[in-house]
């Protein structure tokens, strides 16, 4: 668990300072995540280890937000006096996302796939 | 207060240990709920956390930041998984590969609904112009929409509070909007759901499938990408288009 870790970490890390040397506005963590990929592509998979530390950090990814998600405290003020436009418009463009997502990947997929199978065929 | 409990009390609002300790609880104790509800959506274990830690802080007067000194340890865990996502999606490959070019359409479309709509319904309903720049980047992962919301001109810690709630509504709704559009298929639930609800979403879709999951991951990491990219040269000509 501990070599997993540290792995993990020096992904991060990696990434953090190329984000940094090379002022790019993605946060180092997406850098670190690409360059492990590639790593996994290269080294053909991970390790027992890594497969079994990275399933039990992400199976619990919804705690790693509380903390953020708790600062709600501070804007007291501001959701009362503007309720309406930010209540409206996380509810509605949420769903709007998600519909547009789902919709332009699923008409995409069909399209692509009918061809296929009956090339199989 | 007794003098015994007072020594006790700045011992405890000094130290980390609070902090870190009541956020393990408030998720334990939302995660007990989440389990004994069958896993109901609406029973989303960050949203009843959020709750139980704001109401505590509220109700005790303690300021956010002495609770986040300690909550920290937590947040900072944020890195790491961030990277570990890599291996979801590594165990996806041959699907991704096969499906890029529409996932690509698609993380487009739905990177530009995501922002422009947010952005839209907010000033139509009379939203100020800070409250608006930090609603456009609400479907990215935290760090990047709060860098996105500086750039643009929105209030960052603001921002953060918005996308934990889009990540919110995306995992309690998230299913209910698919099975309405009859789409079956986890692949293309996971990516709906990671560009819409990034983290949170992506937390959300590995409970429904490992499938839905590894493309959640890989829609969040992408949709942050273009939007850091994008929203910055993107928001001012909007603005000026339709605020001027």
């Amino acid at each position: 668990m501990i070599a997993a870790l540290t792995l993990l970490l020096v992904f991060q890390l990696v990434g953090e300072v190329i984000a940094r040397a090379l002022a790019l506005p993605i946060p180092g963590p997406v850098i670190g995540m690409a360059l492990l990929f590639l790593a996994l592509l290269i080294r053909g998979g991970p390790s027992e280890e890594v497969r079994l530390t990275s399933g039990q950090l992400l199976q619990h990814l919804s705690l790693l937000f509380v903390p953020a998600g708790t600062g709600i405290v501070l804007y007291g003020e501001r959701i009362a006096a503007e309720w309406l436009p930010l209540l409206v418009s996380l509810f509605l463009s949420t769903f709007l996302t998600l519909a547009v997502t789902a919709l332009v990947l699923k008409a995409l997929t069909r399209k692509r796939a009918t061809p296929t199978t009956e090339a199989g065929k | 207060m007794n003098p015994k409990l007072e020594e006790i009390w700045v011992y405890l609002s000094a130290s980390p240990l609070l902090g870190l300790t009541l956020t393990l609880l408030a998720y334990q104790a939302a995660f007990w709920i989440y389990k004994r509800v069958g896993f109901h959506p609406l029973a989303n274990p960050v949203l009843i956390s959020v709750a139980i830690l704001a109401s505590l802080l509220l109700a005790t007067g303690t300021p956010y930041q002495a609770y986040f000194d300690g909550a920290q340890f937590v947040h900072f865990l944020l890195g790491p998984a961030t990277v570990a996502l890599a291996i979801p999606l590594y165990a996806q490959w041959p699907r991704l590969k096969a499906m890029a070019g529409p996932l690509m359409i698609a993380l487009v479309a739905g990177s530009l609904t995501a922002a422009l709509s947010a952005w839209g319904i907010g000033a139509l309903l009379g939203g100020s112009r800070e409250s608006l720049m930090s609603l456009a980047p609400k479907s990215v992962t935290t760090p990047i929409a709060m860098g996105v919301a500086e750039r643009i001109g929105g209030l960052p810690s603001l921002t953060a509070v918005l996308v934990i709630s889009a990540g919110i509504i995306g995992a309690v709704f998230g299913r209910g909007v698919m099975r309405r559009l009859n789409v079956s298929d986890h692949a293309v639930h996971g990516f709906a759901i990671g560009i819409a609800s990034h983290g949170i979403g992506t937390a959300r879709a590995f409970q429904v499938s490992e499938q839905a999951g590894a493309f959640a991951a890989l829609a969040m990491g992408l949709n942050g990408l273009i939007t850091a990219v994008s929203l910055p040269w993107i928001m001012p000509w909007v603005e000026r288009l339709f605020a001027g």
